[in-house]
């Protein structure tokens, strides 16, 4: 699974008719440490600027990351 | 290329009209304009029309003749111009290069959007089309968790705060309150402006701009023939247009906008005049991020310095740098389609001083900044006093 470092985020409060069930979410562009960026969710608790996250599935087409375990 | 004139401009009101479509918006904008060119109908010779998104607010497509004909406009060229919020910008950019380039002596500009037909979360979905549906808005971004993200970015990189947003948004309600045709015309304070409802985090309801209908228009003539039809021709000096990637994950720096720096650098070259040199702006305050970003990428300050400079004052009418003194998109109101035309409507005013109550004390150079997206497309016009 993919690995990187959150470069910017936000909380969606108010989403398109698809995405209302969801509010709040977390979207995150991520740099990954492969290179290039990716727009992606948060699954689980809140992620900030900085923080590490990895990858943890494609739910239809969309990459959700969570937090890295911290070593 | 020969130099170009706006001899008429004319709006509609901005804010929710139940009763008025988007042809009758666009036809009564035109028809003020043209009044106040004092110029006939039968003396224009091409049409650009400025619309982000009639067909999927309106289910109406092939606008432009649609509402030129409905103009009694017939035989002439009409073609509508689709650059997200930068559309009738760039309208107006091809309108002035018909001028420039001689192929016409007089030309009409309108910029026309019909949006509170629609529930709020349709035209949150439709206003998502502006950014790249295949990455971004597929995960879930919203056009108002785009600038989130980037407010986010410049608050961690520059030590923008909180109230530095809010202190746009109320200086913008302070603005719209004085303009009868403004959408908002109510004056906020910066408690208000922090703790309002949240939309996108940092981003509450008062760091975005509204869900409006409205039109505006302008006239544009070979400058040496402007005075055929008005004692107050106002100076196109430079007009720039420049574009850049669709997606924020594309870019490799989201605090700050290439095209917008693009399409500065160009129309400043082409008016012969820097930053320091412009009086006062309309930038495009679509959320109020974007009026922080707008004033350094033109230059009006540094890097990272356009929160602080504005929690300061010098944004405000009385300031050294005036911005949005119409109320901006946040007071004013922003039917899509129709904001860059109006801005330059607002500058137009400014520069005959008859601006009313908003009128500002230095009006002889101003500049109008209309932005498409979150970023991808700018356009960037200087206009001076004859």
């Amino acid at each position: 699974m993919r690995t990187g470092t959150v470069y910017t985020d936000t909380i969606v409060h108010l989403a398109p008719e698809r995405f209302t069930a969801d509010v709040p979410y977390q979207v995150v562009i991520v740099t990954l440490d492969s290179g290039g960026r990716l727009t992606a969710r948060i699954d689980g608790p809140n992620v900030a600027i900085d923080d590490k996250v990895v990858e943890v599935e494609s739910r239809d087409g969309i990459p959700f990351f969570q937090a890295a375990p911290k070593n | 290329m020969r130099p170009v004139a706006v001899i008429g401009a004319g709006k509609t009101p901005f804010g929710a009209f139940p009763d008025k479509d988007l042809r009758t918006l666009a036809v009564t904008a035109a028809e003020k304009a043209l009044h106040n060119a004092n110029i006939e109908k039968t003396a224009i010779e091409s049409f650009y029309l400025g619309n982000f998104a009639g067909p999927e607010f309106t289910s109406q497509n092939h606008l432009a003749p649609y509402v030129a004909s409905a103009l009694g406009m017939l035989g002439i060229p009409a073609t509508r111009f689709e650059a997200a919020c930068a559309s009738s910008g760039a309208a107006f950019f091809q309108a002035y290069m018909g001028v420039a380039s001689g192929i016409y002596d007089a030309v009409l500009v309108v910029g026309v959007e019909k949006m509170t037909n629609q529930p709020t979360a349709r035209v949150t979905e439709i206003l998502a089309g502006a950014g790249d549906g295949t990455g971004e808005v597929k995960a879930g971004s919203t056009f108002p968790s785009l600038f989130a993200m980037i407010a986010r970015r410049h608050m961690h990189d520059f030590g923008t705060t909180r109230a530095h947003l809010s202190a746009v948004a109320v200086k913008n309600h302070e603005n719209g309150a004085l303009n009868p045709d403004a959408q908002m015309r109510k004056v906020i304070t910066l408690e208000q402006a922090m703790n309002a409802r949240l939309v996108a985090e940092p981003l509450n309801l008062y760091d975005c701009s509204l869900i409006s209908d409205g039109a505006a228009a302008v006239v544009l003539c070979a400058a040496d023939r402007a005075r055929e039809y008005t004692d107050k021709p106002v100076k196109v000096l430079g007009v720039a247009q420049a574009s850049d990637w669709m997606a924020l994950d594309q870019k490799a720096d989201i605090t700050t906008f290439a095209a917008v720096r693009g399409a500065a650098k160009k129309a400043y070259e082409m008016a012969g005049v820097g930053p320091k040199d412009i009086q006062f702006a309309e930038v495009h305050d679509c959320f109020t991020i974007a009026e922080i970003v707008a004033l350094e990428d033109l230059g009006f300050v540094e890097r990272g310095r356009g929160g602080f400079f504005t929690a300061e004052g010098n944004t405000r009418r009385g300031g050294s740098k005036p911005i949005n003194a119409s109320g901006g998109l946040k007071s004013k109101g922003h039917p899509v389609g129709a904001t860059g035309v109006a801005q330059i409507c607002d500058i137009v005013q400014q520069l005959r001083c008859e601006a009313g109550d908003r009128q500002l004390k230095n009006h002889s150079l101003g500049l109008a900044q209309n932005l498409g997206g979150s970023g991808a497309s700018c356009v960037v016009t200087i206009l001076g006093r004859d």
